[in-house]
């Protein structure tokens, strides 16, 4: 499974994403310049964290008009898996492609930590590996990742049972105190409606190798994996 | 001609910099002080016959999240 990985100038996650995907039997990654165009032979795409054009305007904003991103929408409308993680959540948010934002964090610092999540659905390409409920540590490091969406946007992604992850304790209780960043219901992360495209403010890519402290992110990189890609054209 | 473009979170959304700025403001012993909100003024130079539509869909489109903020728009 071939993994498009996306540079924006500012992007700092790249070089992390496509060092874990290539440790993967069964995968491999390259990088995908801002400018370029074309997502053929890919089958996956990832759009890393980092701080994209500086952050200028919002988290995400300039971003969002990349050419590359041109065709992500693309790739994305005709079924294929997109992965955006911290600056990449941004940037799908901002481009359209998920619903709502992420603004400031409620206490107004960049948090840089470990945290746990919560498998809220297995019912994703991205968490078919997981079990359940099953609580992940995974690390976080963000100055705008609160994420905000009006009441109406947030009953209807429950309905469809979109919110993929949220942040909880070690036991797996998702609670005010587990929550680093004041996210509406504790939200990590979402899928879109048609589940192929998933967005987390935690780096999975961080928590691939036991000297990082954590492979639970492995799992969301191994559910990949075991799902039945869509191949660019 | 000159435009200035205001952007400021929406009233739903939580603005811990302007709580804090409303905290500071009642530190300093200003009493009475109710919501602070905090967003960004942007000056656009612009020819003057661009259209007015044309202004809204920027700042519509690149200068606000309609998700997040308002905006309006003052021709100086």
């Amino acid at each position: 499974m071939k993994f498009a990985v996306l540079r924006f100038p500012g992007s700092n996650c790249d070089q992390d994403c496509v060092l874990a995907l290539n440790a993967l039997p069964g995968a491999s990654a390259d990088f995908v310049w801002h400018k370029d165009t074309s997502l053929a032979g890919f089958d996956a795409v990832i759009v890393p964290g980092g701080f994209s054009y500086g952050d200028y305007l919002r988290c995400g904003a300039i971003a969002q008009f990349s050419p590359i991103m041109q065709s992500v929408k693309n790739f994305a409308a005709a079924g294929g898996t997109v992965l955006g993680i911290c600056n990449g959540f941004q940037i799908l948010c901002e481009s359209g492609l998920l619903p709502g934002a992420l603004v400031r964090n409620k206490g107004l610092h960049f948090v840089c930590k470990h945290q746990h999540l919560r498998v809220e659905s297995t019912n994703s390409r991205f968490t078919n590996s997981a079990t359940k409920g099953q609580v992940l540590n995974i690390p976080i490091a963000h100055g705008e990742g609160c994420y905000f969406a009006d009441d109406a946007t947030l009953a209807k992604l429950n309905a469809n049972d979109q919110i993929l992850v949220r942040y909880c304790d070690a036991t797996g209780a998702v609670t005010d105190a587990a929550n680093p960043n004041g996210s509406r219901e504790n939200i990590a992360g979402i899928c879109n409606e048609t589940r192929n495209v998933f967005g987390l403010m935690p780096h999975p890519e961080r928590a691939c190798d036991p000297a990082l402290g954590s492979t639970d992110g492995l799992v969301i990189l191994q559910s990949l994996l075991t799902a039945e890609p869509a191949k660019a054209s | 001609m000159k435009v200035h473009v205001s952007v400021l979170p929406k009233p739903s959304v939580l603005d811990p910099q302007g709580a804090a700025a409303a905290e500071a403001i009642r530190h300093l012993g200003l009493q009475g002080v109710g919501r602070v909100r905090i967003g960004k003024l942007i000056e656009l130079e612009l020819p003057d016959a661009t259209p007015e539509a044309e202004i809204h869909r920027i700042a519509r489109d690149l200068l606000s999240n309609p998700v997040i903020e308002d905006y309006s728009i003052a021709k100086q």
